[in-house]
This record gives structure tokens, sequence and C-alpha cells, in this order.
């Protein structure tokens, strides 16, 4: 903040002398003012507040009970009574989602093996949270822009991402959208609408409040979506995005994954305050608990939010509770941190099987098509990997383009760029057998 | 082998050299009038914002304050609170929100109050900024300007009077700009704003105040320069003196002072950081054989060490003498008067440094 230097100083003496003048002179008027029901208030720079002779505190260390997580479904997959949904979901959609998270079950289990294997780097799983990511991607309209964290595949694979697509840029393969630019996992998608993923936890906020800002101005009825976990909050990003998007007003709909760990850090020890959902209210934000294991809930809850957020121009904020069922990532061991006990407990509630439950419960899928569906969805998954595997890796010739913007590179790359071809014609050892020079 | 960087101490100097106007010697014929380099930056706006809908200006009292240094003053009247954004005091913040909304289409003129507090959303300019279209190869393009004051000021100590210029000009992806006079200002600020890639446009608060002639041509509404293009200030055939920013204005009183001693200083204003003019710089060299580069940030890989790189690499067989560097001191800026100017090179610092290289 900088030192704003005064013209005239004031001295203290003066500013007091002056004061008082002014406060013998109005003392009654000033003092208090009444707005008529007697209750007495004071006119300040950021609005009228109310006066008391209490002194008490608010808040504290998670005083009272807790906000409640909004659910239409229990455990098991069946329905609650007296549950609120305006929107049921009907058999097309209900079958669509639940053979996406199936697919994204399937696809997690054996990508993240190939990863074990070593056929890549690097890879990152959504077990548990399928309902989450999949049920709010389904009450989103396609023109909508989500920026996510790295957890949120099921929002890709809802969209149309491939299974092929998503392989190439796991291999890191010349048919990656991505020309074999970002590691595993770290997906985009220009047509879908799926901001390229950022690493650095939490600057996906402010990039979605922006963007939402752009909307706003072009007249549009999309919003942008913000995925982020209990632990990316903490960043300071996430604090700036949320009390910007709330005085920008936004069309943003933000959605927090609290899915109990950050890497090993459970929730417990991420904030003492409740949860994600409280601070909304403090930003000036409507906020609502979901069971991020339920997939109805979510798809009705972020479709309110979505609506909420087009007709009155303004962020809303979802707390999709859940489990993170899987490691971290392939880079994780949570038995070290976690009992199995507790693992055991969440893979019963399993939101797949959960959705499953209510599906079939409905009439509209059965143990039959189940089992022939595993059988294909795997045999797809493990095609696209082998597929992706045989493709040659993203070319030398790509190296050096898209740094900045134009089809001609600037001078200082196209040298570099030179000089890379003639290092590798004069060191050919220097070169894997499946890199091409040239893009095929 | 490389001079180690003569830097600034009481040595070099017998009186303090009052930090006033410099002019461009390089003046065109047909100057008509004169602009401060606040009115160049303000009248570029100012014609960039009516030129496309897409240009919006946000940042900390750009609006209803005018700007902490009066550049946007009367934009926000004109142009709406749509247009001219008054922000939360968030760097990583409003950064992070300029950079989303490039993404989304707008183009934002993100201003910093100083490159100092940038610092707080440094990873949205270098993470994001310019990482994202290499990263999504090539689909999501962000063409953003970050702008304001940079360097040393007067009197505002070590949080205040850092220079980025090294820092920024390290990064791909980047465009690096550092006006220094109001032609400087007006061309390199519209072409930053009409350019897709994020440019990082490095002001000097010393100049802002400061006037010089600018032509009917730098006062069209189309005037741009070319980003990439060092200017020669003044030819010379004795020493090559490269700077950017308020240095230039420097190097140019030096340059007028040493040609009564019959050194003549070919004097290089770089405008741009990155991509360098190396061209120029090397041209230059082969044609005085003796360099000198002159900055206020600090020496260990600084701007410096780039320029002189260069030099020794693509003209080391050119050279008459090593290529010299003057430089702030190695030492967080202090607050009190005489050590600030004993920290910062001063007029006095780099002629007896011209003297000496000139003389080898």
């Amino acid at each position: 903040m900088y030192l704003i230097r005064l013209k005239e100083s004031l001295s203290c003496q003066s500013i007091s002398t002056y004061a008082w003048g002014c406060l013998r002179q109005i003392s009654t008027s000033l003092k208090t003012q009444d707005d008529g029901s007697g209750t007495n208030y004071i006119d300040l720079p950021g609005g009228k507040v109310p006066l008391t002779g209490n002194l008490t505190f608010i808040g504290g260390p998670l005083q009272g009970p807790r906000i409640a997580t909004y659910r239409t479904v229990d455990m098991t997959g069946r329905p609650v009574d007296g549950a609120h949904v305006p929107n049921n979901l009907d058999r097309e959609i209900s079958i669509k989602i639940y053979k996406t998270m199936a697919t994204l079950q399937t696809m997690d289990t054996l990508f993240y093996e190939a990863q074990r294997q070593g056929r890549f780097s690097f890879y990152l799983t959504s077990q548990g949270e399928e309902a989450t990511t999949v049920g709010s991607a389904a009450a989103l309209h396609p023109e909508d822009i989500v920026f996510a964290q790295y957890r949120e595949q099921g929002v890709l694979l809802w969209r149309g991402y491939t299974l092929a697509q998503f392989s190439n840029q796991l291999f890191g393969n010349n048919k990656d959208p991505g020309k074999g630019r970002q590691m595993p996992i770290h997906y985009g998608s220009k047509e879908l609408n799926y901001h390229t993923i950022s690493s650095p936890l939490a600057t996906q906020l402010p990039h979605a409040v922006g963007a939402a800002y752009a909307l706003k101005l072009s007249g549009s009825n999309a919003v942008t979506v913000a995925y982020f976990g209990e632990g990316a909050a903490s960043e300071g990003d996430a604090h700036a995005a949320f009390n910007f998007a709330a005085t920008l007003e936004v069309p943003c709909v933000f959605i927090c994954r609290n899915n109990g760990y950050a890497i090993s850090t459970p929730a417990s020890e991420q904030y003492r305050g409740d949860g994600i959902v409280a601070r909304g209210p403090m930003y000036g934000i409507s906020a609502i608990r979901v069971d991020g294991g339920d997939v109805r809930a979510m798809y009705n809850a972020v479709r309110e939010a979505r609506q909420m957020a087009v007709a009155s121009c303004r962020p809303v904020l979802v707390e999709a509770m859940s489990y993170r069922s899987g490691h971290h990532s392939t880079s994780d061991d949570s038995s070290r941190y976690r009992t199995t006990d507790e693992m055991r407990s969440w893979r019963a509630r399993d939101p797949v099987a959960r959705f499953r439950y209510w599906v079939q419960l409905q009439d509209w899928w059965s143990d039959k098509e189940e089992q022939a569906m595993r059988v294909t969805t795997r045999q797809q998954v493990l095609e696209a990997m082998e597929e992706a595997a045989k493709v040659p890796k993203a070319s030398v010739s790509e190296m050096f383009t898209d740094v900045y913007s134009g089809p001609h590179l600037p001078w200082n790359l196209e040298e570099q760029y030179a000089n890379t071809l003639k290092a590798l014609e004069e060191s050919p050892e220097l070169k894997p057998s499946d890199m091409p020079i040239v893009s095929q | 082998m490389l001079l180690i960087a003569v830097q600034s101490a009481g040595l070099f100097r017998d009186k303090v050299s009052p930090m006033l106007r410099q002019f461009s010697l390089a003046m065109r014929s047909m100057a008509s009038s004169e602009m401060t380099v606040r009115d160049a930056l303000n009248s570029a706006l100012d014609e960039e914002l009516a030129r496309d809908d897409k240009v919006y200006i946000l940042g900390e009292e750009v609006g209803e304050y005018q700007g902490a240094y009066k550049i946007t003053r009367g934009l926000l009247q004109k142009y709406g609170a749509d247009r001219v954004k008054d922000t939360p005091i968030t760097e990583a913040g409003f950064c992070g929100i300029a950079v989303g909304s490039a993404f989304a289409g707008l183009k934002p003129v993100c201003e910093f109050m100083t490159f100092n507090f940038a610092m707080q959303g440094i990873d949205q300019i270098i993470n994001s900024a310019a990482k994202t279209l290499y990263m999504s190869a090539g689909q999501i393009s962000c063409p953003i300007v970050f702008r304001g004051p940079n360097g040393a000021a007067a009197g505002v100590a070590a949080q205040h009077s850092q220079c980025f210029a090294a820092w920024y000009s390290h990064c791909p992806g980047l465009k690096v700009l550092a006006p220094y006079d109001a032609e400087d200002a007006r061309g390199l600020l519209k072409a930053a704003i009409r350019d897709p890639d994020p440019v990082v446009f490095l002001e000097n608060e010393i100049l802002y105040g400061q006037s010089f002639p600018v032509t009917p041509e730098v006062l069209d509404k189309d005037f741009t320069l070319p980003i990439g293009k060092a200017k020669l200030m003044r030819k010379g055939k004795d020493l090559t003196l490269v700077a950017f920013s308020k240095m230039v204005g420097y190097c140019l009183t030096v340059a007028e002072k040493l040609s009564k001693e019959g050194i003549e200083i070919e004097v290089i204003n770089l405008r741009s950081i990155k991509p360098l003019d190396r061209e120029t710089i090397v041209n230059s060299v082969r044609k005085t054989h003796r360099a000198m580069f002159v900055e206020e940030g600090w020496p260990q890989c600084g701007v410096g060490s780039e320029i002189v790189t260069v030099i020794q690499e693509h003209a080391f067989d050119e050279l008459d003498a090593p290529v010299v560097r003057v430089t702030g001191a190695e030492i967080p800026m202090p607050y009190a008067a005489n050590l600030e100017i004993q920290a910062l090179p001063q007029i006095d610092d780099i002629i007896t440094a011209a003297r000496k290289l000139a003389k080898k």
C-alpha cells in the first residue's frame, strides 16, 4: 500500500481542536440517529451499521451447529422423504450420467495402473468424487467456461473429451491437442470450454472471475465455473477471487470439492471455521453445502446456483462434501496418513454404486447391462491406451512455437530452433527413436 | 574477460547532480510541441480505449482517484466504470482477474501502483499470463499489458525501488518494454495494447513529469513503435552507450558533455528489453569498438549481464576493451537522500567511466 504524502500536515493539536469544536456545537443531533424503528445506527462509508450496548463476540472455533448438507438420496442410494428436488432426472440423462461415471471410474483405474507400470509419468484419479464432477457438469451449459483444478476429468468426459484424447495427452504424443506441452492430467480443450489446467493451486479462481467479467460485458448468458478443493481454498488467490467476484458482481459459480484431504492434510487441519460454505456469507455470496456423492443433489444445487448467477449477475458458492477414495496422486501413498478402516467405510459409500442403485430402482438399468458395459468400457480404455502408445511423441518442430502469438517465431527462437536442429544432425545419438523432428 | 561493474560510490563524485530534465538530443527537426510522459501515456490509453471496446483498465486508484500518478486522469469520466475499474487491494486478485478476462477475450491494461507490489501477483504474470499460450498449444492467448512505475523513485527506500527488468525479461512468453521519452511512451504503449501477447511495460516515476518534444506523427492516433527495436538516439564513433528508461537521458547528457572533449558517443535507447535488439547493439559496437551499459538495477544477473554477453558472443573480435557496466549498488535501497544518491548511477559516475573506457 503506497504511503500517500499529505500536501499540508495537520498537527495533532489542530485536528483535536477542530473535532472538539464540532462536537460541542452539534452535540446531540450527530451522536445518534434514529431510523424510526428505535434502532440506533452509524452511517459509514461501508454502509449503515446498527449499534448495541452488548459486549459480545461472534464466531470463534466451530461454535454451534454446522451448516446442513443438502441431499436427496441416502448413503445406499434410496430416495429420502421430503427432499426438495426441483429438477428430477429423467431416464435419458440419468443413463448418460451413470455411464459417464462408470467410464470415469474405469478410466481412472486403468490410467492409474498404467502409470504404475511406467507408461507415463503421473496420474491423479477422482475416485469418490464421480458424482461431484459429473453431476455438476450435467447441470451446466456447454458454453459455460470451466476453470478446473486437476481432479475434474469427469467434467471433461461429460462434455465429450474422448478416451483417445485423454490417452494422447497422458502419453504426450503428437496427437495430443496440447502438443505434449503439459504434464499428464493437465488437459485443456477450447472447443469444450475447459481451460488448460494451471498447476499452482487456486490461480484458476481469479481467472474464472475475470472471464466472468468478460462474459458480463459481452451480455452473454453463460457463466464461468471454478472448481477447487478445500485445501486450495486456503490460498490467497481464493480469498481475492471470492471478494472480487462479489464486488465486481459477476456470473461465476464456485464449486468446492471438499473431499476431506489435501494430500495428507485432513480438512480438520485446513480450517477452523465451518468449512468453505460458511465463508460465502462473509463475502456476500450465496452458498450451499451439498452431499457430493449424491448426483441428484449436485445436479439440482448447481442448476439452481447457475440460474441465480445468470439472473442476478453475481457469484454463488457450492461446497460439495465427499471423500477422496484414492491417493492424492501416483506420487502419494495415503495409507501412511489414514486408516484402512476409514477408507473401507467410504468405498462402501461409492457414489457410482449409490447412483446405480437409484437408477436401477427406476428400472432404467439392470445387472446384465452393467456387466456388459463394464466389459466394453474396459476394452475401450485399453484400446485407446494401446493406440496412444504407438503414436510418435510430439515433434521438435513444435518445441518453439506458441511461446508468442503469430505464425512466425521471433528471431531469438528461430535461432535457437536452428541450433537445436543442427545439434541433432551432428549428434544423431541425442535423438530418441520415437521423436520426430517435424510434425507428421 | 569482463570488467566488473563500476558502482556508484563517493569517489567518483564531488557534488550532487540533481535529477533534472533530460532532453532527447535526437530531436526531430519538425518538433512542433512538447508533451510530458504522463500525458503521453494518458493520451495513448485514451486513444486505445476509444479504438477497441475490448480494452479496459484496472488497478488500485485508477478510477475515482484519477490514478495514483494521474496516468489515468479523466478516463473514468470519459469511459465509465466498466472500462476503468477500481479494484480492492489485492495484486494477486486483480492480476489474476485481468489474466482471466484476457483468456476470455478482453484486452486488459493492468496497472500496478509500482512493480514492487506486482510481486504479490507475480505467479499470475509468469505462470498464467506468460506460459498459457505455450501450455495450451496456442489455444488460449493472453493479450494483456501490465504497466506501472519500475525501479528507483526518490526517497521511497527498499520496498518501493527495485528494478524488475531483469526478472521479467528472463521469462519466455513475455515481452518487456521500457519507454524513455514521450514518443516512446505513446508508441510503445499503443503497440503493447495492440499486441496479442502479454507485455510488461516498465515506466519510471521520475520521468512522468518530464517534457519531451513530439511531432505530429507521434501525436497521430495510430502511431505505434515496433516492439523489439532499439532507437539510436545519438550517433558517435568512439564509444557505444546502451541504456533504457531514465538512464537514456543521463547517457545523452554525458554524450553532450564528452563531445566537448572530443569523445563522440553513440547512445542506444533499448526501448525493448525482450525481445532485445541485438542487431542494433552489435552494429554499433562494430563501429565504435568500445561499449558500456548503464542501469539503475543491481549488477548480478541484471540486464547488463545479458548485454555484455550478447556483445562478447557476437562482436568479441570487434572489442578494443572489455565491456563496462555501470549499475546500482548491490544493496536494498536506503532512504536517506545522500545514501540514495550514492546507491544509484549519477551523471558524473557515467562520465568518469566513459572517459576511462574511451582512453583505453
